[in-house]
């Protein structure tokens, strides 16, 4: 028997992928009766599901972001595991992306395919590393898929927000960061530089770092950013690192900072003019994401025939796959965010 | 290229003027010469490769990269050097990293052809920031927010001396600035610039504040108008001319209207001005031949330029700077009556018998050719910089009209968490509905205080109706008393007209928004 080529079984539909004999949704755009989720980041993992299988570790990040929803049916599933849903069965493998995020590994007739929501392939201290999973076809993330994306060496970047702040002993550092992967990421490559001083959060922060500890991922001394009495600077931030959302480092919560070096941790920091067009003093490369010569490496890694691209700069991507003898094709779904929004 | 790489990627993202000024100080101690009089050289953009253009840099990076990729990412990035330092496919190399002086010296003697294939043995070893810094370097135009003036001070302040005397010496040197660096690291007296045609820092006047007026004897003082046009500087020296912007700047190219006529070595220190029929033309029009390399014969009929002498420096060789201005007065007067150059006159001297006299003169001319008056101590040498108590510019009070906040923009540094650039505008008739619209007449971000500023800030926040990347749009619910020097006509403007040095003289939270003026209020009120 031949197997079924995946673009007779899978489907773009406008609440996103659908996985036609398994009944089922990856990641949907809306709410849907099943949902199978990658991971926690709010434009893959939606309210308003009926039921959605997923880790247990994103099943608790859902809880904690979108709050309980009764009725909801959770199926917490381990990585590796295979279940069978309908005619299709299903197995989820680590993405390298944030805590619990999966691959989705769906088997049908013989015919694999690979959804992989958002990935990368750097060691990362607080979640488990990718896997790459043999298939027929590998659905991709095209986030920084242009050849000016490539990501340095994550310790070089937190060596030199090191050694400004060594430099700036009197200011304070304010690093923006996401508060799902990243924040526990930058915390986490401080204690591995060897910064074993308390590290302070925006309030916003505080509850997913609660969520990774209470997961097993220790991120040492960690206290909230707390304005001093009547809003004055506190001394205490002073030769500190302070970590914070993005909307807040050059907003009114920062005032409370003493003389702070505006830092951001996000692989857009590549490029100077969106560094500087944000007011960003220190960037920080550091990303979540696949860099370019990753999602190419990546593609010869699964071994797949034919890549589909789910969103990022699809264009240049399929460009390159197809130089590259893959067949591509971009599933111009609409809905999910780049790393950073606009 | 290592050191100077660095500079440059953390100049560019450095908002505070101090924190530059300590980077760039900071490369002058380490930096060996000659690199540090070329890094000199690049900042104060008196560097050139005419032989290496951009198409050069494209040509380079099609060689290595898939130009449909390229041109996505250069669409994504936006600027040429930075797009191809980040998409340079890195391999492995084993040259070390060129120094600048071998890139500059390399490229100087470069032909335009080989160019190509000399950069690209450098673009293999370098890491991004490096590729960045040369390709920048190479295609000029650094844009990392310093001014040659910036250089400068941090150049007197890594030397120890004043800035005046590093611009005295400026104009005569030529890089890497060998014999510079040698006077600041006191090694060698100051470079002799006797014979050279360099610019001269000018002295500069004070404000008279309102408070400073009741006590200042004005008998003391020799009253002028202050012409409103550009403060320039005649330089002929040598049997070479120059012509200098207040800054410095070498601006001769773009007025031949005006060198042609140096026929004389003298230093002078003037006003350029447009005039047209024997009439001081608005400032706007003098406005269309500055900042440009060259003019055309058309400009030079349309806009004649014209210089006001106010003093005299040097006559031939004899440098006069520490007579009294009295006796440069009546130097410069003599010097003119011989010399009789075309498109140059002197300044009048405002005779007065005392400050009410004058007070009355600087109220009743609302001449839009001055914008007020000068008074120069009788007694005073001529001084570079800006000395207490010499000089005063004496401007007009300001026009002002009431104008409706209507856009808030976040500053920069250390107001980058505050709305601080404020849009407003004045009333008028929809060209079409007729019902009232605001249209935008200025833009100002300064004349409040701190604590204002925070009011302003709230204020900006708790009305706003749409926000634009960091603009925000607000409700028309304040009002600005705007002060400013003078209004013209300008067609680049929705509104049609243009003000000059507008700033914020009231906040005026007590105003309702319909009770602010309306734009043919402000058309009255061009000169």
């Amino acid at each position: 028997m031949i197997a079924p080529h995946p673009e007779t079984w899978v489907e773009v539909r406008p609440q996103g992928l659908y996985v036609v004999p398994g009944g089922f949704y990856v990641d949907p755009l809306r709410a849907v009766d099943r949902a199978v989720i990658t991971h926690g980041h709010s434009d893959h993992a939606r309210p308003g599901h009926r039921a959605v299988l997923a880790t247990a570790e994103t099943l608790a990040i859902m809880d904690h972001r979108i709050g309980a929803q009764p009725g909801q049916a959770k199926q917490p599933l381990a990585y590796g595991e295979v279940v069978r849903l309908g005619e299709v069965e299903v197995s989820l493998h680590p993405a390298g992306h944030v805590l619990g995020s999966a691959q989705v590994l769906i088997e049908y007739r013989g015919s694999r395919i690979v959804v992989s929501g958002d990935y990368k392939r750097r060691a990362d201290p607080t979640c488990a590393p990718f896997v790459p999973v043999r298939c027929d076809v590998f659905v991709t993330e095209a986030t920084f898929g242009l050849p000016v994306f490539r990501h340095p060496d994550d310790r070089a970047e937190i060596a030199r927000l090191l050694d400004s702040v060594r430099l700036f002993p009197e200011r304070c550092h304010v690093v923006g960061v996401y508060s799902l992967g990243k924040a526990q990421r930058v915390i986490g490559l401080l204690r591995e530089a060897g910064w074993d001083r308390p590290i302070y959060a925006h309030g916003a922060l505080l509850p997913m770092c609660a969520l990774y500890e209470a997961h097993g991922v220790s991120l040492g001394d960690l206290r909230p950013a707390t304005a001093g009495a009547k809003g004055v600077p506190k001394d205490e931030f002073k030769g500190g690192i302070v970590l914070a959302p993005p909307s807040a480092i050059i907003d009114r919560w920062a005032r409370r900072l003493p003389d702070p070096v505006v830092c951001m941790a996000s692989g857009w920091m590549r490029v100077r003019q969106r560094a500087r067009q944000g007011g960003v003093e220190l960037p920080l490369v550091i990303s979540d994401h696949a860099d370019w010569d990753e999602l190419l490496q990546t593609f010869d890694d699964v071994g797949a025939p034919e890549v589909w691209i789910t969103h990022g700069r699809e264009e240049a991507l399929m460009h390159a796959a197809n130089a590259r003898g893959y067949r591509a094709r971009a599933l111009a779904l609409v809905g999910y965010e780049d790393e950073g929004g606009s | 290229m290592t050191p100077f790489a660095q500079l440059l990627d953390r100049l560019i993202y450095t908002p505070s003027r101090n924190t530059k000024l300590a980077l760039i100080v900071d490369y002058f101690r380490h930096a060996p010469d000659p690199d540090r009089g070329w890094a000199l050289a690049a900042l104060t953009g008196a560097l050139s490769f005419p032989g290496v253009k951009a198409g050069a840099i494209r040509e380079l990076a099609m060689r290595r990269v898939d130009p449909v990729l390229f041109g996505w990412s250069y669409d994504y990035v936006g600027d040429l050097a930075e797009t191809t330092a980040l998409i340079w496919p890195e391999r492995r190399s084993n040259r070390a990293w060129p120094t600048l002086s071998e890139v500059v010296e390399r490229l100087r003697t470069t032909a335009r052809s080989d160019a190509p294939d000399v950069i690209e043995e450098w673009l293999d070893p370098l890491d991004a920031t490096g590729r960045w810094a040369l390709l920048k370097l190479i295609t000029g135009g650094l844009r990392v927010g310093v001014s040659a003036r910036l250089a400068k001070v941090a150049l007197a302040e890594y030397g120890g001396v004043d800035p005046t005397e590093i611009e005295e010496v400026w104009h005569g040197l030529e890089p890497p600035y060998g014999e510079l660096f040698a006077w600041l690291d006191r090694r060698t007296p100051r470079p002799d610039l006797e014979d050279k045609p360099v610019f001269r820092p000018p002295m500069l006047a004070h404000p008279l504040e309102d408070d400073e007026v009741e006590g200042l004897d004005f008998s003391a003082f020799l009253a002028e108008w202050k012409w409103d046009g550009i403060r320039v500087q005649i330089v002929a020296r040598g049997g070479e001319k120059r012509l200098y912007s207040r800054t410095g700047d070498d601006i001769g190219a773009a007025f031949p209207d005006v060198l042609d006529h140096v026929t004389f070595e003298a230093v002078l220190d003037g006003e350029l001005l447009v005039v047209a029929g024997g009439e001081v033309r608005p400032f706007n029009e003098l406005q269309q031949r500055l900042n440009r390399k060259t003019v055309t014969g058309a400009m030079l009929r349309k806009y004649p330029a014209f210089v006001r002498l106010y003093d005299i420096l040097f006559e031939g060789a004899e440098d006069l700077r520490d007579l009294p201005l009295v006796e440069r007065r009546a130097r410069l007067e003599a010097f003119h009556a011989r010399t009789a150059p075309q498109r140059m006159d002197l300044s009048a001297i405002v005779e007065f018998a005392g400050r009410d006299e004058l007070e009355a003169l600087r109220a009743g001319a609302r001449d839009t050719a001055t914008e007020g008056l000068m008074l120069k101590r009788r007694d005073a040498p001529y001084v570079a910089g800006r000395p207490k108590g010499l000089w005063y510019k004496w401007k007009r009070g300001p026009l002002t009209v009431d104008a409706v906040l209507m856009y808030a923009q976040r500053g920069h540094g250390k107001r980058s968490s505050f709305y601080s650039d404020y849009t407003f505008g004045a009333w008028r008739e929809h060209p079409e509905t007729g019902a009232p619209e605001l249209v935008p007449v200025g833009k100002a971000y300064f004349g409040f205080t701190d604590d204002e500023l925070k009011l302003l800030d709230k204020w900006v926040r708790d009305h706003t109706v749409n926000r634009f990347g960091p603009v925000r749009e607000v409700t028309h619910g304040l009002v600005f008393e705007v002060a400013f020097d003078s209004i013209h006509r300008s067609p680049r403007h929705k509104s049609g007209v243009a003000m000059r040095f507008p700033r914020i003289s009231r906040i005026r939270w007590d105003k309702p928004a319909a009770e602010a003026d309306r734009l043919e209020t402000l058309e009255k009120l061009i000169g």
